[in-house]
């Protein structure tokens, strides 16, 4: 099949960007839309061109390195997938495909579509995260942990920090990334001890990084690789104004 | 002769009194002692972490936009650990001797014990992070059977084992950052190693957002790359995985190991086409419950479900009555080969086997295997498009786990003082062959058990040294060469892409050096590699400019394969035996099982780099087994 | 420590929540309007006397005023947080497809609220503290005869039913929203929530809706 690509270039930080037209033939169904990208790559290098910069790595859904707008959508059309899983087969021969970098202040554009989303580190590093140094764990049966409670904190857990949910959101709200983690720690008796400082920190750092607010459109849901529900932003909020009340 | 620095006494005690007799540092004098850990997956981040919790100035460097994104992400399965909970007989034992057997006695007794031992720690230090392991209803841990054992030891989070511990290890080393004692370098490539006096002092890495080449100094290095199965371009590995931080380190001297054990995994998605980049992996624990098979009758159009069952070869059953389905991997991939060779695979290229879950859903019912397998038949279908409920999945092997890695010793330095390789990066704990489960637990271990031991037992005497900075002339001639090498790339304007020559590599690797390999292959191989080399040298085209250019990034990657490639064939035609996921064509039986030659080959290969052109010099390190009997691997 | 998003959010939920509080009271109050004109005259003008006089009603009116300014003054500020948190915007945007249209324009309708409440306070409450109104029978200011005269006019009948689908749209999402501000994450009570939030924005919103038709058709003289 044949798609008229839309993409997205920019030389980099500082940069304006602009968006360049490229016909690409010979697409088969079964592509994914990388390997797609890395046709047109190989295109491009024949032509002498410099080739699209795009982030991605395991292209198996779980490193969260890939991510673009498609469309208009974070992550293309499919909702719950990521970039790199997303196939050709969703697409119509001769379909026109916007590709953009995923956007937000908080996440500037390195090149093309690799964007910078180092954010994200440093709401973890403002505690998400059990503070337990290497050797210090007591017997691992000696936590118990209720089933519902362990899957509970898992689908949490899952998120792969790709970022689509701060892309797709209006106000480019981090709530979904930050309440994950949160929701996360604070489900396990592990990360019970630190919660009261962990919430206020991570959200006061979300505010730092220039997220927006979250108005709880829950779009990010539905774009989220993981389908990490929205009800952990309202346990972030829970989390958040106990400590508010409680915290001495 | 090369010496592992075995410590002495009882294999149960070695660890023990090596921990006993190891050298320590005041902790007021580590804050004077800088670490480098190139790699954030989970040998890197937890070493890090581990090493910065003691007090020592660490800086971690990774080509990924973020430490998490380190390919240890992506392992599905578990984590192996002798627990025994399910009261199944397991032991510290046992499960050494299940890994020394895996891995065709062709592995360290003291080192596989000890990484039995410290399995044990592990599962509770993944716990106190937070790591959410499935539990039992009243909130014990649970556990699952994975391929060559025959006890439940294996610890998991649904599919996505690998990437919960690797948070856990990611979060304690954010935890290190924001305390200042870890500074994470990101979108950091490391492209040579820098020696003072032999030692290892610094790190030459390029930045790949701006370009820059920086130096970075320390007083050791550590390397926690991972494996190098992207030899081969198609593979279960992620696109930026390489062999460029041990392969430079190897050129500055550190001996390599096992280099031509790769291993196959059998269960991965087959390719369906000539522009493919991944063989996307289903996990393993798929075999619990899927039974694999083929059509009886080579050449067979129908599609699986339209071949009644009497027309079914399952073939592992029929093999391996004993493990069946839960082979371990060498076999059961090779197993697959054999069978696709004789012309009876499926799927558009003939290349695949079926994974039938139609008796298991039979037996336990839908909703059971969706809880257990449900994210694999959920991936499997986005990926094909396929419903595996309904019909069997196609499976193919594809390169997965490199056994192989730069030469360590039982401290897990390699033959440059000063520099260490953690986890899938060096070679020592899995031999010929990795049991599955065992690859997270091996980084895991590496981390945060051995290298906090090793490492300030090195370190101790570093303190009296003088201390190296990045004007030393040694950083400069690094520095130089590197540069130089960036620019010749650049300049080469020839016409094909770093990706032509990797993928004709890795099919050329596939065919001659892969499931199986003959004398003449490989000697084949050596030839048609060295010949790509030149091509690549004067043919290859780069486009853009020396910032964000991830071609550029590429050409480095798959130089450096070349030159390894040529390395995996000098390894594979020297051992003259089949051993793990070495197969030499040979050396097999009547009915195909691998010959292993105890006699001649009871060493470790460790190969020393010459220069271009050179072949290499091999150096041996025999293998002692004072505790396990040699026995010949049998599944059946 | 610093004000956070969160806090503003905070603001925004229990601003809003009070609010709602207060539409059903009012509500309730204007439903009078639909009993018999004599009776409807007697007790809404008692009814608005009522909301005037005490103390008790005296100060949750200031809490009322104060709701009003602080929501709309926060609206402010939280929108101008994000518009600087979005950075440059997608040359094509198809994010709508997954988010509801009222939840991603509060803004615009809180707007067309704000603007709805100048007129109605001007219309009523101003004319009822500072205008000269004439007594009813009860010595009560007559509101009601304003009320009804004022719904005769179609285009001011228009004007208040655009208003309240407005409204109607707002409260569907600020209900909820609020609620989960305040950190509701139960699924279950999420989702029983949801249900009252409809349940609770249809009445108000047909409650209002159905009075101005009602006048103008039942009551044009």
């Amino acid at each position: 099949m044949k798609l008229k690509l839309k993409i997205w270039r920019q030389e980099n930080r500082e940069a304006k960007g602009n968006i360049i037209s490229y016909d690409v033939e010979g697409i088969s169904e079964h592509m994914s839309f990388l390997e797609m990208l890395d046709l047109l790559n190989e295109r491009l290098i024949k032509q002498g061109e410099r080739v699209i910069e795009f982030d991605h790595d395991c292209r198996e859904g779980i490193c969260g390195a890939c991510g673009m707008m498609i469309n208009g959508r974070a992550h293309g059309p499919l909702s719950g997938t990521t970039t790199c899983q997303l196939h050709m087969r969703s697409f119509k021969d001769g379909e026109t495909v916007y590709i953009e970098p995923f956007r937000a202040a908080a996440f500037p554009v390195l090149r093309d579509l690799k964007i910078d989303r180092s954010a994200f580190d440093h709401i973890i590093q403002s505690g998400g995260y059990v503070s337990a140094s290497t050797g210090q764990a007591p017997e691992s049966n000696s936590i118990l942990i209720p089933h519902n409670i362990t899957e509970a904190a898992f689908d949490a857990a899952a998120c792969i920090g790709c970022g689509a949910c701060v892309a797709t959101c209006k106000n480019s709200s981090a709530a979904l990334f930050t309440s994950a983690k949160i929701s996360h720690l604070v489900l396990l008796p592990q990360g019970k001890t630190e919660s009261a400082d962990r919430v206020i920190q991570m959200v006061n750092q979300m505010d730092e990084e220039g997220f927006g607010h979250c108005s709880n459109t829950d779009a990010c849901e539905v774009e989220c690789p993981q389908e990490i529900s929205t009800l952990h932003i309202g346990r972030m909020n829970y989390e958040y104004n106990k400590a508010l009340l409680l915290r001495k | 002769m090369i010496d592992a620095k075995i410590p002495a006494g009882n294999l149960a005690d070695k660890w023990s009194n090596y921990k006993d007799r190891s050298k320590l540092i005041n902790p007021a004098n580590r804050k004077k002692l800088d670490i480098i850990v190139v790699g954030t997956g989970l040998a890197g981040s937890s070493c890090a972490a581990s090493l910065a919790e003691q007090g020592y100035n660490v800086k971690t460097f990774c080509f990924q936009d973020s430490a998490r994104r380190a390919h240890s992400v992506a392992a599905q399965g578990g984590v192996n650990a002798a627990k025994n909970y399910k009261n199944d007989g397991d032991s510290v034992y046992r499960m050494f001797y299940d890994t020394i057997k895996g891995g065709d006695f062709r592995s360290r007794e003291a080192n596989v014990y000890r990484l039995a031992e410290c399995s044990l720690a592990l599962i509770d230090q993944a716990v106190a992070q937070g790591v959410p392991f499935a539990r039992e209803y009243a909130g014990y841990l649970s556990n699952r059977s994975f391929g060559g054992v025959q006890v439940s030891r294996t610890f998991y989070a649904r599919g996505q084992t690998g990437q919960q511990l690797l948070i856990g290890a990611y979060q304690a080393l954010m935890r290190q950052e924001s305390l200042g004692k870890v500074k994470t370098y990101t979108r950091h490539e490391m492209l040579d190693l820098v020696l003072v006096d032999g030692k290892a002092k610094g790190i030459i890495a390029r930045n790949l957002e701006t370009g820059e080449i920086e130096r970075h100094a320390a007083n050791a290095v550590v390397l926690a790359t991972g494996g190098y199965g992207k030899v081969y371009y198609l593979s279960t590995l992620a696109m930026g995985c390489n062999t460029s931080a041990i392969w430079r380190a190897h050129k500055k001297g550190a001996l390599m190991s096992g280099v031509s054990w790769i291993q196959f995994h059998p269960t991965c998605l087959p390719q369906i086409g000539e522009t493919q980049s991944k063989l996307t992996l289903m996990s393993e624990s798929l075999r619990n419950d899927g039974r694999i098979w083929v059509p009886k009758k080579a050449g067979d159009e129908r599609v699986p479900n339209e071949i009644p069952e009497e027309e079914r070869d399952y073939y592992l059953e029929r093999r391996y009555p004993t493990f069946g389905n839960l082979s371990p991997r060498d076999i059961s991939s090779r197993a697959a080969k054999e069978r696709i060779d004789a012309g009876c695979g499926l799927g558009p290229m003939k290349n695949a086997v079926c994974l039938d879950f139609s008796k298991a859903l039979k037996e336990q019912g839908r909703d059971k295997i969706e809880e257990k397998y449900g994210n694999l038949f959920r991936m499997y279908e986005k990926i094909n498009g396929i419903d595996a409920y309904k019909e069997p999945m196609l499976i193919s092997p594809a390169a997965h786990f490199t056994m192989g890695g730069l030469w360590v010793d039982y401290e897990l330095m390699t033959s440059i003082p000063g520099l260490f390789a953690l986890g899938e990066a060096n070679f020592s704990d899995h031999g010929a062959n990795r049991l599955g489960a065992n690859s997270l637990l091996q980084s895991c271990v590496d981390g945060y058990f051995i290298a906090p031991y090793t490492i300030p037992n090195y370190l101790s005497a570093e303190l009296k040294a003088e201390k190296v900075t990045i004007d030393h002339p040694a950083f400069s001639e690094s520095e130089q060469m590197i540069r130089e090498q960036l620019d010749r790339f650049m300049n080469v304007q020839g016409h094909l892409s770093a990706d032509h020559f990797h993928k004709t590599l890795g099919k050329l690797l596939y065919d001659k050096c892969g499931l199986s390999r003959t004398r003449e292959s490989l000697e084949q191989a050596i030839i048609e590699i060295k010949a790509l080399k030149k091509s690549f040298d004067h043919e290859l085209k780069i486009t853009g400019d020396q910032q964000v250019n991830s071609e550029l990034e590429k050409a480095g990657r798959v130089a450096d394969f070349l030159e390894l490639g040529i390395l995996m064939c000098y390894d594979a035609l020297q051992r003259e035996e089949s051993c793990g996921a070495h197969f030499r064509e040979e050396f097999q039986t009547a009915d195909g099982e691998a010959v292993r030659n105890d006699e001649d080959f009871c060493y470790v290969s460790a190969w020393e780099w010459k220069g271009e052109d050179q072949p290499p010099e091999l150096h041996k390190e025999p293998l002692v087994f004072e505790t396990v009997e040699l026995t010949v691997r049998s599944y059946k | 420590m610093k004000q956070t998003t969160l806090i503003y959010k905070l603001i925004m939920a229990l601003t809003g929540l009070f609010l709602c509080f207060f539409l059903i009271i009012h509500l309730l109050g204007n439903l009078q309007l639909l009993s018999p004109p004599e009776l409807a005259r007697e007790q809404f003008n008692w009814y608005s006397h009522l909301l005037s006089g005490n103390i008790v009603i005296k100060i949750i009116s200031y809490v009322l005023y104060l709701s009003i300014i602080a929501h709309a003054v926060y609206a402010l500020i939280i929108t101008r947080v994000n518009a600087k948190a979005k950075g440059s915007k997608y040359v094509y945007d198809n994010r709508s497809e997954v988010s509801s249209w009222n939840s991603r324009n509060m803004g615009i309708l809180g707007t067309i609220i704000l603007i709805f409440l100048i007129i109605h306070f001007k219309d009523y409450w101003y004319i009822y503290k500072f205008g000269n109104l004439p007594l009813d029978a009860d010595g009560n200011k007559n509101l009601y005869t304003i009320v009804i005269t004022s719904f005769q006019q179609a285009w001011y009948v228009i004007l208040y039913e655009l208003s309240f689908i407005a409204l109607g749209f707002h409260l569907l999402h600020g209900f909820f929203s609020a609620a989960r501000t305040l950190g509701l994450y139960h699924r279950r009570y999420a989702q029983a929530i949801r249900i009252v939030g409809w349940i609770y924005s249809l009445a108000i919103t047909l409650g209002f809706m159905l009075i101005p038709i009602y006048i103008y058709f039942n009551l044009n003289s």
